[in-house]
């Protein structure tokens, strides 16, 4: 046992990646029957509402859906001149965001990793390291991709870290680590100037450094900032934007 | 019925890891997934072979790495190790009583953890610690604890439903048969 254990733990990662993927098609059907028993479930749901109530979400969603119109207009236009501006000053053009909607079908089971498993895979042209996200804000990034299924890591995660940038007038640089093993909402952020202008309720977003998120993507606001390593450096913690402990749907950005 | 009890326990293992991995409401509550196969190995341990042992452990521990962030055999061998050790004592051990059901539940659920942590970190992997990690600790050994006696009472209850039930010995005896009437 122990020279099958030093055999598999000391696999190529290629293949031990191929391996994992390969056991965790196992849970095929399982997932088939969770999806069939969750849709099932949503449809009663769906059945039981009254008929008022659904008419009042269907003019809500008209009032949203005009205000989002309006809203991606004004966005087209203000890309459109940035275009225009770019290509006057011969910057390279901004290409637009590619989102696939996916649902969250399993949580990590052991305690001291912090990822899930989407339902895209390499069928849907998902690679490693495309980030994910919410419309609150980033999630993290895919890991291992199979065929139908793709692992990704989440925000707080060692293995997930993500070059950030404190919205101040310094635009204070720091790397987003990890978390607590209990609370999902607040991750650290390291390596910040030692004289950063660091202050609660600051926004930090990505910074683009790094080639694996793009520039602009939301993560979270400020808690609290100390010195840490006799000064060496600052240290902050940022609440994240979006809600890890919740997913149930997210957004992955493809290239 | 041997090869029975091993698919059952097998596919109990795999059903539960897809459990643990789908269903978050103890990671709500309380800020920990509870884990299952700890109490399964207890129970492998205890009324199985060492081929049952490593069915459960191998089985169980390379589906619980293949659903997580774990590279894959890290479960594996912190697993059959508290296994084994409880199968050597096994003769020392009343696995009948709830008592001793539950210590050993709550001895594996503490070990299996610990000893996955220190494979994970050998193998120079830098799983998520803190404070929190004890917290999440003493909640995956104390629902373990209530769990092995779950488990022995659901594949008792299994066990007593598939296998042949002991025929009674009946309390005729024909020398003792009293003979009525009047015998010439």
């Amino acid at each position: 046992m122990l020279v099958l254990t030093l055999v598999v733990l000391n696999l190529p990662t290629q293949t031990a990646a191929r391996l994992k993927l390969a056991v965790s098609s196992l849970f095929l059907p399982l997932f088939g029957l969770a999806g069939t028993t969750h849709e099932l479930l949503v449809r009663g749901a769906d059945n039981l509402l009254p008929r008022r109530e659904l008419v009042r979400e269907l003019e809500q969603l008209h009032r949203d859906n005009q205000e989002l119109r309006l809203l991606a207009a004004r966005g087209t236009e203000a890309l459109r001149e940035n275009n225009r501006l770019r290509d006057l000053i011969g910057w390279q053009k901004q290409s637009p965001w590619k989102l696939k909607p996916a649902r969250v079908v399993l949580r990590d089971p052991a305690n001291w990793w912090r990822s899930i498993q989407i339902d895209l895979g390499r069928r849907d042209g998902l690679v490693p390291n495309l980030p994910v996200l919410t419309p609150e804000g980033l999630v993290g990034r895919v890991a291992l991709v199979g065929l139908t299924r793709s692992q990704v890591l989440l925000l707080g995660d060692p293995s997930c870290r993500v070059s950030a940038l404190v919205e101040n007038e310094k635009r204070d640089q720091g790397i987003l680590g990890s978390g607590g093993p209990v609370d999902t909402d607040l991750v650290e952020l390291n390596y910040l100037a030692p004289a950063a202008d660091v202050k609660p309720g600051q926004g930090v977003m990505t910074s683009g450094l790094g080639g694996v998120f793009p520039k602009g993507i939301t993560i979270g606001k400020i808690v609290d900032a100390r010195p840490v390593e006799y000064g060496l450096y600052t240290q902050a913690r940022v609440k994240l934007a979006a809600n890890l402990g919740g997913l149930e749907e997210v957004w992955v950005l493809l290239p | 019925m041997n090869w029975l009890n091993n698919i059952l326990l097998l596919l109990t293992a795999l059903l539960a890891v897809f459990a643990e991995s789908a269903f978050d409401l103890t990671r709500h509550l309380l800020g920990a997934q509870i884990d299952v196969l700890p109490a399964l190995m207890v129970y492998a341990s205890l009324t199985g072979d060492l081929v049952t042992l490593a069915v459960v452990t191998v089985g169980g521990g390379l589906c619980f790495d293949a659903l997580s962030a774990n590279p894959l055999g890290a479960s594996v061998l912190p697993l059959f190790g508290v296994g084994f050790m409880i199968q050597r004592r096994r003769a020392l051990i009343l696995r009948d009583q709830r008592a001793a059901q539950w210590v050993l539940g709550w001895l594996a659920s503490a070990s299996v953890p610990a000893l996955t942590l220190l494979v994970l970190l050998s193998a120079g992997q830098t799983p998520l610690l803190g404070w929190g990690t004890l917290w999440q600790w003493l909640v995956v050994s104390a629902t373990g604890a209530l769990l092995t006696p779950t488990v022995f009472r659901f594949f008792d209850l299994v066990r007593h439903t598939f296998n042949y039930q002991p025929a009674t010995e009946t309390s005729f005896r024909p020398d003792r048969e009293i003979r009525r009437g009047r015998q010439l």
